[in-house]
């Protein structure tokens, strides 16, 4: 660990919707260090899945890139042309879907499909793809693999369906892994199966891994670094330690304080939730998006937009927010 | 909460097959044994809830109590009338009592009714108001679940999610039910939303004395709302008990593993603890494993738990489980 791998700066990528532009990704910066492990969580219609999406330019048509860039080994995802692109989508950066079902072809086997990336961006023989196809089935811990290849997806079930298609995002013994809600479709059960083998395949192969989330408690376990998203900006960054710790952002503190199993041990009655719902991003944000449902707001916030700043200027910490409102200072004044 | 009074719901034996027919051409029968003998009883007033995984039948539960499917056998009571005894028409009036509120408040709106007709519509159904005053109850119930009375002539789609949620309750409340079936009503929200619809379905317990049998996969969720808690796995009750008892001391090995695998919101535990996770997955409810369903999986099974189907024994006044080493 150390060396950064991939360092993005103030991505913004846009939607036309009906004569409207819908501004998804607000200047999003963040960087990756290889082997670690970044948790990005926020809420649906955040943008965390469309930042991902625009690094590997995966977007549908609809959607531009309009400014940023995203250095991954020293050269930039977004002025890359097809044929370099394609290199790296699924060869140095591999990708999980959030949905198992819908993400295989349903007449290919899973061994053609493991294999694939292999014939693809290495030259593989047939063969060879098949032999390292039951290698990497094996790694993900599904039983009999020589017999299971020759499986169609819907042969499998969800569980084993999403450690197939991880499998298949190691074929090409990838630097980076973008996870995608990996585990919202499934079972608790089978969760903490597929977060058990993540970790343990991480800790074997040193991959880096971006793991996008609605669920703060999944990543707390999982992420050297946590990252919450909220209207297509970076609301707050932390290590996980210091982001429940000691959250700053007051979206932190609500959906902290939202989560049931996080207050079990205070015994309260009522949860505290934050008011209203999150804004209409077709307006160009002009002031702090999180204003309107906020309970420390000032009268800088409607006006100003804060930009992510070191929680404690001079402090050699990570720990960033955007945020005006010392929330500390405040809730203890309070 | 009186523990000897009469239960205001009952569920005595609750069997619920579905026949259905596999192969390309459907040319086999098969049954699936969706809910197999389970018996609650829920106090007026408390909550219980219904864990487990998807396809163990807890939904089911909810519905057959409620007789929307009808059960293949066993009783459920409502008080002391026997509700699989009555036919569509004698049912009617029961049909106020007890109501449900669904998962997805995108397809349980009629999308061409307003909110206003839409709430009105089981009120002048069960003649409770006239057409001049079923506005007036209309509006009440809005400002009970939050929203304003200009909710009255608009569609669902301009309503968020959140906003659909509470209509549904609102719908829900609208004939003055006693007891309601929540089957998983904030697993379609997003996280902050959730918080909202829990604190309005507690306060709303609270105003009207309800009753309420939580259906929900996500044990954080049931451990906050609930009083009581059932556990199944493919059909059947592993165990019941009080929030605090199955909470702080499972003893069914299911219990134990589910949860086990829900994640700690804290870092410094989560990246420490070691966590019991279950292999393999839910086997199917067509042809469930023979004896106790969770031998595969379960991690101190021994010989008889293949072949002798656990007994559903009370353990103590509010505790049952169903497992031969317990």
């Amino acid at each position: 660990m150390g060396e950064i791998l991939l360092d993005v700066n103030d991505l913004k990528t846009r939607f036309r919707s009906r004569g409207s532009l819908v501004h998804a990704v607000n200047g999003v910066s963040f960087h990756l260090k290889r082997g670690e492990t970044l948790g990005v969580v926020g809420e649906s219609g955040c943008g965390k899945t469309v930042t991902m999406l625009s690094l590997l330019r995966l977007l549908p048509p609809a959607a531009q890139v309009e400014s940023g860039s995203a250095l991954f080994e020293e050269q930039d995802l977004l002025k890359m042309n097809f044929r370099q692109i394609q290199k790296v989508r699924g060869g140095k950066i591999g990708l999980i879907f959030q949905d198992p079902m819908t993400s295989f072809n349903p007449v290919l086997t899973i061994g053609d499909q493991v294999g694939e990336s292999l014939i693809y961006h290495r030259h593989a023989s047939k063969e060879v793809a098949l032999e390292r196809a039951i290698e990497l089935l094996r790694l993900v811990g599904i039983s009999d693999p020589e017999q299971r290849v020759k499986d169609y997806p819907h042969q499998f079930s969800g569980g084993m369906r999403q450690r197939a298609m991880i499998a298949m995002a190691l074929a090409c013994e990838p630097e980076l892994i973008i996870a995608d809600e990996p585990t919202t479709a499934l079972d608790v059960t089978i969760q903490a199966q597929i977060v058990e083998l993540v970790k343990d395949l991480r800790d074997r192969l040193g991959v880096a891994i971006i793991w996008i989330t609605h669920d703060l408690s999944l990543v707390a376990g999982l992420a050297d670094r946590i990252m919450v998203m909220y209207a297509g900006t970076v609301v707050e960054e932390a290590t996980a330690e210091e982001l429940f710790d000691d959250p700053r952002h007051p979206y932190t503190l609500g959906l902290l304080s939202a989560l049931p199993a996080f207050q079990a041990e205070k015994n309260v009655r009522r949860l505290a939730s934050i008011p209203g719902s999150p804004p209409d991003l077709r307006k160009q944000p002009t002031s702090c998006p999180f204003f309107p449902r906020c309970s420390f707001a000032l009268e800088r916030c409607q006006s100003e937009l804060p930009a992510l700043q070191p929680v404690a200027a001079g402090k050699n910490s990570s720990h960033r927010m955007a945020c005006f409102v010392d929330t500390r200072e405040r809730s203890a004044a309070a | 909460m009186n523990t000897t009074s009469q239960p205001l719901i009952r569920a005595v034996n609750l069997v619920k097959y579905f026949p259905v027919r596999l192969g390309a051409y459907g040319e086999k029968k098969a049954v699936v044994h969706a809910v197999d003998n389970i018996s609650f009883e829920i106090q007026a007033g408390e909550t219980l809830g219904l864990v487990g995984e998807s396809g163990c039948g807890k939904s089911t539960a909810g519905f057959t109590y409620l007789q929307l499917h009808r059960p293949t056998s066993g009783k459920c009571y409502f008080k002391d009338t026997d509700l699989t005894a009555l036919s569509e028409k004698e049912l009617r009036p029961y049909r106020r009592k007890i109501q449900i509120i669904f998962q997805d408040p995108y397809s349980t709106l009629n999308p061409r009714m307003t909110i206003g007709t839409a709430l009105a519509e089981p009120i002048l159904a069960h003649k409770l108001a006239t057409k001049g005053t079923v506005t007036e109850r209309v509006i009440s119930l809005l400002n009970d679940v939050g929203l304003s009375e200009k909710a009255l002539n608009r569609y669902p789609h301009e309503f968020s999610g959140g906003q659909r949620q509470r209509i549904c309750i609102a719908r829900a409340l609208a004939c003055e039910p006693e007891f309601i079936v929540c089957d998983e009503p904030i697993s379609a929200l997003d996280v902050s939303i959730q918080a909202q619809i829990i604190n309005l379905l507690q306060d709303l317990q609270e105003k009207y004395n309800l009753t309420y049998l939580f259906i929900a996969h996500d044990l954080s969720v049931v451990k906050h709302i609930c009083n009581r808690v059932g556990v199944m796995y493919l059909g059947r009750m592993a165990e019941m008990g009080t929030k605090e008892q199955i909470f702080a001391e499972p003893k069914h090995p299911y219990t134990r593993a589910l949860l086990s695998a829900v994640p700690v919101p804290n870092p410094h535990i989560e990246k420490t603890r070691k966590r019991q996770v279950l292999g393999g997955d839910v086997p199917s409810a067509i042809e469930p494993p023979g004896g106790c369903h969770f031998h595969p999986r379960c991690p101190i099974a021994v010989d008889r738990c293949k072949t002798e189907p656990p007994e559903w024994r009370q353990m103590d006044d509010r505790r049952w489980v169903a497992c031969h080493e317990v």
